[in-house]
C-alpha cells in the first residue's frame, strides 16, 4: 500500500491557510449527530475534546487516571514554544519551522513542521485567553526565556509548571464541554481495542477499571491523544501508568508505526539511585540557561565538586560547542555526557553522572541586583545572597524538587545529573489531516510520529500537542467527517463489538491463568534493561540483533510465568499493569527491528557504527530520508514503508552547533 | 548524606471495596533503603506480598514527581505525611529509622468514598471545576495574548493559587473534611485576571453550590488544610472566596473587593 501523505499543494506556507480555505465543513445540526471518541485528555486529548465540543460534535473522552487533570502533560516543566518575536531578537514562523526541521536532523516532514509553527502563535493566544498565568514582566507583558537548539528568546512559561498550567487550562475547558453536555468523560477507564466496521475506526473497548467490566463505545471517528511509550525503558521521565496500549492496539488493527526507534534521552536528570528506582526525575531543560555542565578534568577524581578548583574543571559543552555552548539540542548534550562517563569522568557514587553548577549564575544575578539596589561595593556573601534570591525565583520549585530526592542543596553544592528516557519522537503514522492508515483512526500529540523527527526540541511538546487539538484537528476531522453525515450511529450489538470484546476478554482471562511465579514488575524491569543497554543512547548492529532475540524470548517466559494477584471484576492495578507490560514487550522487539534497519545515526537515534570523527551522528541522507512506516502482519513480523521526505524549502546539512 | 537502611512495621488500611468493611493489617518490611521514596517502599512492600501469594495494597500515584496530584496518602495522621509541601511520592525514606511504625490510611471523607485500600474517589472535584471553574472561551476567540497586561503581581498570586494540584489533602486534613481551600484556590486563580472577571459573580455561586451539593463540609478556620497542602496555597484564599462570595450577592458585586 502505497502511503499517501496527503500534503496540500502550494508553497509551503500556503498549504495550511489554503487547506483551512477548502477544506469540506460539516453544518451545525449534522455535527450534534456525529460521535467522536477521544482516548487520552492530555494537552492533546483535552485540547481536541474541548474543541470539538464546543463545535458540537459529540464527545466522549477517556483517560486511565482518576481524572483527566493528571494526564502527564502536567509534569512538563520547561516551556512552550511559540513564534511571537515579543522579544525582537529576530524570531519569525520560518525560524521557529528551521530550527525545528533541524533539531529533528532533517527527519521531519516539512508541511508539518510548518504548519506547527504558524498556529504556535495562536496557542499561546487561546491560553491566555483561558486565564493560563504566565509568566510576566514588570510591565504587565509576557516574558520568554531561551530553551536548547534555539538562539532566540520565544519560550512561554510559568515557572516550572508550564504544563501543569496549560493542561489545567485545557482540562477547564474540556470541563465546561462536560458541564454543556457536549462531552461524556470516563475517568479510570482503559482503551483495550479499536473496533473496526467495514474497514473503519467505529469504536472502542475501554475496561472499568474500577469494576473491571468491558464496555463497548460507538463513534464516528476515534483520536488517539495517548502519548508516548518511554516507559518500555521501565525507568524514565513519564508517569508510572504512562504507557503504549492503545496506541498498539491501534497498530495491529492496521495503524502503522512511524519512526518506533526515535526516543528523547533528556539530558538533565536525577540520576539513578539504587535497583530500587520506580522512575527518574527529570530536572527542566530551562537550568541549562543558566546552569554550566562540567565534569573533573582529572578521570576518577574522588574529590568534593566544591574542592575541585576551575582550572580543574572540563566544562565539556562550551568547550565542544562553542556557538550553542550548554544550550546544545537534547541529544547532543545527552551523548556527550555519556561520552564523559563512558570515559571514566563521571562524578558521585555511581560514577554515571555529571555536575549542573550554579555558582557562576548566582553571582551573576547577584551583581545585576547589587547594582540594580545601588550597593556600590557590595561584598560576595550580600551578592551571593540577592543571586540566591533572582535563582528562586526562577527555578526554586525545581531546586526544591531536587533537594526533595536527592537530601542535597542545590544552591550550595552542583546538582548531578545524567541523561534519562524522556519522549518518544516515534508514534503512530499520520498524514496531514493527522489520519492513521485506518480510516476514522486519528493520532494527536506525542502519539503520532509526526512533527519532531529524530529528536525534539525543548518547550516544543507543548506546542505540538496543543496545535494538535486546538487548532488542526477541528478542520481535519470536519473535513472527513463531512462524508459520513449519513453514517447513523452503529449499534454495540453489531458483530464487530461483539467480536472485539470477545477478543480482549479472552486475553484478560488468559493472562489472569497464567498463574506463574514472576510479577509483572519483574518482567517490565527485565525488558527496560534490555531496551537500555541496547537500544537507548547508543546503538550497534550486533546489541540490536541480540536484544530482538532476547525480548522474544521474555515475552514467551511472561505468557508463561506472569504472576497476577486478585482478580478481574475488580480494582486490580497490577492487571492494569500486566495488560500494559505485554503491548511493550511486543513494542521493544520493534524498536529494536527499526534501529536495526536505519543504517545511520540522527537525532536520538545514535548508531556506533556511523559517527564522525569527533563523535556527531553521521546521517545517511542518500539510503535513509524517510519515515520508516511499519504494518504488523503477526507476531514478530512487519513491513516496512517508506515515506520519503522531500525538502523543498530547507536543505538538510550536516546539523553543526559549534 | 549518610545512607543507611532500615525496617519497618506499617500498618495500612485494606478495603475490599466501597461497601465492605475496611481494617488496618500489619506488614513488615526490611531493609528499605534511605534513598527510596515512600512509595517506592510501598512497591518493595506489594511485590513482597505477590512473591507470597497474597494480594498487593491498591494505592493511587502516576507521575511520582509531585505534580499530577494522584498520589495519596493520610501518613501517622497527616496528609501526604511529615514533609511540608511535600506530596507522598516526594516523601523520602530517610525521614524515618530502623524499627518505627508507620500507619497509612486512605482520605477519609464522605466525599471521597473508598475505592479500594488507599484508593479513594474524587470525581466531586471535576463536578465541582464543571459548575464554573473556567472561563468561556472557545477555541479561536483569543486576542493577542499581550493585549491584555497583567501587573506582575497580580500575575504571581495568581498563578500562586492556579498551583493547586487538586489532590484532596486539604479535604483530608480537615476535621469537618471541607473543600474550602480547593474551591478558593480556582476561584481565586480566575478572580485575580482580567479574563476571568465576566463571570465573576456567577462562577463563585454555582461553585460553592456545587461543593455544598456535593457532601463537603463547612470551614471553620482551622488552617488543617494550607498547614498540609503540598503546594503552599495559602489560606488568604478562603478569605478571598468569602470575598466574592459575599460579593456576589450584592448589586454591584465583587469587581474591586479583591
Amino acid at each position: 500500500m502505497p502511503l499517501n501523505s496527503k500534503i496540500p499543494a502550494g508553497e509551503l506556507a500556503e498549504k495550511w491557510e489554503k487547506y483551512k480555505s477548502t477544506c469540506k465543513l460539516v453544518n451545525p445540526a449534522n455535527k450534534r449527530q456525529l460521535e467522536v471518541i477521544v482516548i487520552g485528555t492530555g494537552l492533546a486529548g483535552a485540547s481536541a475534546a474541548a474543541s470539538l465540543g464546543e463545535l458540537g460534535y459529540k464527545v466522549k473522552t477517556f483517560c486511565f487516571q482518576d481524572s483527566p487533570r493528571r494526564a502527564h502533560s502536567i509534569a512538563a516543566q520547561g516551556g512552550i514554544n511559540a513564534a511571537k518575536n515579543y522579544q525582537n531578537d529576530g524570531d519569525s514562523t520560518y525560524r521557529l519551522f528551521y530550527d525545528t526541521v533541524k533539531g529533528g536532523d532533517y527527519r521531519a516532514r516539512e508541511a508539518n513542521v510548518y504548519r506547527l509553527a504558524s498556529v504556535s502563535a495562536n496557542i499561546i493566544d487561546q491560553c491566555v485567553a483561558q486565564g493560563v498565568p504566565f509568566a510576566r514582566e514588570y510591565g504587565g507583558l509576557l516574558s520568554n526565556r531561551s530553551f536548547g537548539g534555539t538562539q532566540v528568546q520565544r519560550t512561554f512559561y510559568a515557572a516550572g509548571q508550564t504544563g501543569q498550567q496549560l493542561l489545567i487550562g485545557a482540562y477547564q475547558a474540556l470541563e465546561r464541554q462536560v458541564a454543556l453536555g457536549n462531552v461524556k468523560q470516563y475517568s479510570r477507564h482503559e482503551m483495550l481495542d479499536i473496533v473496526m466496521v467495514e474497514g473503519k475506526a467505529r469504536g472502542v473497548i475501554v475496561r472499568n477499571l474500577v469494576t473491571g467490566e468491558l464496555e463497548r463505545h460507538f463513534g464516528h471517528a476515534v483520536l488517539l491523544c495517548s502519548g508516548g511509550y518511554g516507559n518500555v525503558f521501565y525507568l524514565s521521565t513519564n508517569a508510572m501508568g504512562s504507557n503504549v496500549t492503545a496506541a498498539w492496539k491501534a497498530h495491529k488493527k492496521g495503524a502503522f508505526f512511524g519512526n518506533p526507534c526515535f526516543t528523547q534521552i533528556h539530558p538533565t536528570c536525577i540520576p539513578v539511585s539504587g535497583d530500587h528506582q520506580s522512575k527518574l526525575t527529570l530536572m527542566s531543560e530551562s537550568l541549562r540557561n543558566d546552569g554550566r555542565i562540567w565534569v573533573p578534568k582529572k578521570q576518577g577524581d574522588t574529590r568534593k565538586a566544591n574542592e575541585i578548583p576551575e582550572e580543574e574543571r572540563d566544562y565539556y559543552l562550551e568547550r565542544r560547542y562553542p556557538a550553542f555552548g550548554n544550550l546544545v539540542p537534547r541529544d547532543v548534550a545527552s551523548r556527550a555526557a555519556k561520552e564523559r562517563c563512558d570515559a571514566g569522568y563521571g562524578v558521585g557514587a555511581s560514577k554515571q553522572a555529571v555536575y549542573l553548577d550554579y555558582a557562576s549564575a548566582i553571582e551573576r544575578y547577584g551583581k545585576i541586583e547589587a547594582n540594580k539596589q545601588g550597593l556600590a561595593n557590595a561584598d560576595k556573601a550580600t551578592i551571593i545572597a540577592l543571586g540566591k534570591d533572582v535563582v528562586k525565583e526562577k527555578y526554586g520549585n525545581l531546586f526544591e524538587m531536587y533537594e526533595k530526592i536527592t537530601g542535597e542543596n542545590p544552591y550550595e553544592v552542583p546538582m548531578r545529573i545524567y541523561p534519562a528516557v524522556h519522549y518518544t519522537m516515534g508514534g503512530i503514522w499520520v498524514d496531514y489531516e493527522l489520519q492513521t492508515t485506518v480510516p476514522g483512526l486519528y493520532a494527536l500529540g506525542e502519539a503520532n510520529f509526526s512533527d519532531h523527527g529524530a529528536n525534539r526540541l525543548g518547550a516544543s511538546a507543548l506546542m505540538q500537542g496543543l496545535a494538535d487539538g486546538y487548532f488542526v484537528i477541528p478542520y481535519t476531522l470536519g473535513n472527513n467527517l463531512a462524508d459520513d453525515i449519513r453514517t447513523k450511529a452503529i449499534p454495540t450489538d453489531h458483530p464487530a463489538f461483539v467480536a472485539a470484546e470477545n477478543e480482549v476478554r479472552e486475553r484478560i482471562n488468559r493472562l489472569m491463568s497464567i498463574k506463574g511465579t514472576e510479577s509483572v514488575e519483574s518482567f517490565h524491569k527485565r525488558l527496560g534493561k534490555i531496551m537500555w543497554d541496547k537500544c537507548g543512547m547508543a546503538r550497534n548492529a550486533q546489541g540490536l540483533k541480540e536484544a530482538i532475540e532476547e525480548i522474544k524470548a521474555l515475552r514467551k517466559e511472561f505468557w508463561s510465568n506472569v504472576r497476577i494477584p486478585g482478580e478481574i471484576n475488580e480494582h486490580n492495578p497490577e492487571l492494569d499493569k500486566a495488560n500494559r507490560v505485554a503491548d511493550f514487550l511486543e513494542l521493544g522487539e520493534l524498536m529494536c527491528i527499526d534501529a536495526l534497519n536505519r543504517n545511520e545515526s540522527c537525532g536520538g537515534h545514535f548508531r556506533e557504527e556511523y559517527q564522525t570523527e569527533d563523535g556527531e551522528a553521521l546521517r545517511q541522507d542518500e539510503g535513509y530520508m524517510y519515515v520508516a512506516a511499519w504494518e504488523y502482519k503477526g507476531e514478530s513480523q512487519y513491513e516496512l514503508h517508506k515515506e520519503d521526505l522531500i525538502y523543498d524549502v530547507v536543505h538538510p546539512t550536516q546539523r553543526s552547533y559549534k | 548524606m549518610e545512607h543507611y537502611h532500615m525496617n519497618l512495621t506499617l500498618k495500612v488500611w485494606k478495603q475490599k471495596n466501597r461497601n465492605e468493611k475496611g481494617r488496618f493489617e500489619t506488614y513488615q518490611v526490611k531493609n528499605i533503603s534511605s534513598e527510596m521514596s515512600f512509595l517506592e517502599m510501598f512497591d518493595v512492600l506489594n511485590e513482597q506480598l505477590i512473591a507470597e501469594g497474597k494480594e498487593p495494597i491498591a494505592f493511587d500515584h502516576d507521575c511520582r514527581e509531585g505534580i499530577c496530584g494522584m498520589c495519596s496518602m493520610y501518613i501517622n495522621g497527616r496528609a501526604h505525611g511529615p514533609w511540608h509541601h511535600t506530596t507522598t511520592c516526594q516523601l523520602h525514606m530517610r525521614e524515618y529509622k530502623d524499627g518505627d511504625t508507620i500507619v497509612v490510611e486512605p482520605w477519609r471523607a464522605n466525599a471521597f468514598p473508598v475505592i479500594k485500600d488507599l484508593v479513594v474517589d474524587r470525581e466531586a472535584f471535576d463536578r465541582i471545576i464543571q459548575a464554573g471553574g473556567y472561563v468561556s472561551v472557545n477555541t479561536g476567540n483569543a486576542v493577542d495574548a499581550n493585549a491584555i497586561p497583567i501587573e506582575k503581581h497580580e500575575a504571581d498570586e495568581s498563578f500562586a493559587s492556579a498551583a493547586c494540584i487538586g489532590c484532596g489533602a486539604c479535604v483530608a486534613a480537615c476535621p469537618n473534611a471541607s473543600a474550602m481551600l480547593f474551591v478558593s484556590a480556582k476561584v481565586s486563580h480566575l478572580a485575580m485576571l482580567p479574563q476571568g472577571d465576566p463571570e465573576r459573580k456567577t462562577r463563585v455561586t454555582n461553585m460553592i453550590q456545587q461543593m455544598d451539593k456535593e457532601g463537603f463540609g463547612s470551614c471553620t478556620n482551622i488552617g488543617a488544610c494550607e498547614a498540609e497542602c503540598p503546594k503552599g496555597i495559602s489560606l488568604e484564599n478562603i478569605a478571598r472566596l468569602n470575598r466574592e462570595y459575599i460579593g456576589s450577592m450584592t448589586a454591584g458585586g465583587s469587581q474591586n473587593s479583591i
